[in-house]
């Protein structure tokens, strides 16, 4: 088992006072909240400064922690010397409710999981219902995922009951088919796939909530399905018929004369093909080649004779 | 940690058709009703229907969560912690509105 130094956790000293504990966890929630933070790791992170706060915040387990001493390093192999508590009384109800279960073999060794049904709010529940919580993750599916519809394998960590009735960590892996249409932001439920119930109970539901990974063609607002197609000048100009890629397959695309720069056209129901299908929208953009020959230099100075074109005109020069 | 064999599972759709009542809301969120009509009083989330019983989009699953964690976690009250989701909404849609500007400049 490895030492975890709490204050480091915290970015503190160890002589810090319980304002200052508050102060350091409150701003490392909100930098690592995994619904607030853009860090890779935050989910980690959370987890760590929320266990380090558990501990700290409490006089009493501090107290005990400190007595421990210094001495141990982050990492280092650890075993909690015999009756290293004794004298100590912890009081339950001190635990809040992030994910208790998720703290480390070295919080258990060292404060027992025994209080955490002791807690306020959701954990409460599990002492006179029987009933599994439900759970919650993310997952990130390509665009295409949602136009034919695809199963996907899931691996989750559960906390389940082992027959000596003490809390374990189990992975599970799961197939889990991805209904066609779907968006971002959408759940998936499945229905007793969360933790497991207690004593017979029925067992909780896994939602998943749908996320796109970024796609290098389309991006998407609900439904609806946005394409940037480049286009040259002469395009632009005089009309042409282009081949275009959609998610459902590539389609000629008659793009009309004298177009504007982001000028949209809409596919009807080319989007995400949910119950109500999304549209797709092809956004015009066009792309200025450079001139890098002789033939090529003397076409736009016939562009620039044939034309009467200010571009500055909206400056008023 | 024990590996069980992959189960096949599917699941049901949360989408903007799909309709939660009241009870089934509190269940998918695992908060109190309480915590629901609150939300609905902030106006977080809106039920679609109000007669003859509340109903709630699928969608709004995710938006209860969320508000929930985050006063959870950040010690915030439901004001702030709704104030908190449409600010954390609006970054996000920013940030992909950027991406393709980036991306649409690289090319």
């Amino acid at each position: 088992m490895e030492y975890k130094d709490y204050y480091k956790i915290l970015g503190l000293e160890r002589s810090v006072d319980q304002a200052e504990i508050k102060r350091a966890y409150r701003k490392l929630a909100r930098k690592y909240h995994p619904d607030v933070s853009s860090e890779k790791d935050a989910e980690e992170r959370f987890k760590e400064v929320n266990e380090a706060y558990e501990v700290l915040k409490d006089p009493e387990k501090r107290t005990a922690y400190d007595q421990l001493g210094s001495g141990f390093q982050s990492g280092q192999d650890f075993r909690p010397p015999p009756n290293w508590d004794q004298g100590f009384e912890f009081h339950g109800g001190g635990y809040t409710d992030t994910d208790s279960e998720a703290f480390s073999d070295f919080f258990e060794s060292l404060f027992g999981r025994g209080g955490f049904n002791q807690g306020y709010g959701g954990r409460q529940r599990r002492q006179y219902s029987a009933q599994g919580e439900n759970t919650y993750a993310r997952i990130a599916i390509d665009l295409e995922d949602s136009y034919r519809g695809s199963s996907r394998q899931i691996t989750l960590k559960h906390t389940v009951l082992g027959a000596d009735g003490r809390p374990q960590l189990q992975e599970r892996t799961l197939n889990v088919k991805i209904p066609k249409g779907i968006t971002e932001g959408q759940q998936i439920r499945l229905a007793g796939q969360g933790e497991a119930g207690i004593g017979g109970g029925k067992a909780g539901d896994l939602y998943l909530e749908i996320t796109f990974n970024p796609h290098r063609l389309y991006h998407t607002e609900g439904t609806t399905v946005y394409l940037d197609l480049p286009l040259a000048p002469w395009e632009m100009a005089l009309g042409a018929k282009v081949q275009v890629p959609t998610p459902s397959g590539s389609l000629k695309v008659t793009i009309p004369a004298n177009s504007d720069n982001g000028k949209k056209l809409r596919l009807k129901g080319r989007g995400i093909p949910a119950k109500q299908p999304g549209d797709m929208y092809i956004v015009l953009q066009t792309v200025t080649p450079k001139a890098t020959t002789d033939t090529q230099r003397e076409a736009y100075r016939q562009l620039s004779e044939a034309f009467d074109f200010n571009p500055r005109q909206s400056m008023g020069s | 940690m024990k590996v069980r064999k992959i189960e096949q599972v599917t699941g049901v759709l949360l989408d903007e058709e799909s309709e939660l009542s009241l009870s089934e809301l509190c269940r998918a969120c695992g908060v109190p009703a309480e915590r629901i009509l609150a939300l609905v009083e902030e106006g977080v989330i809106e039920p679609r229907a109000r007669k003859p019983r509340w109903r709630f989009s699928g969608i709004c699953v995710g938006r209860v969560r969320r508000v929930y964690t985050l006063e959870r976690d950040l010690g915030v009250n439901l004001a702030g912690a709704a104030l908190a989701l449409e600010l954390l909404e609006e970054i996000e849609r920013l940030q992909a509105q950027l991406a393709r500007l980036e991306e649409r400049r690289r090319r």
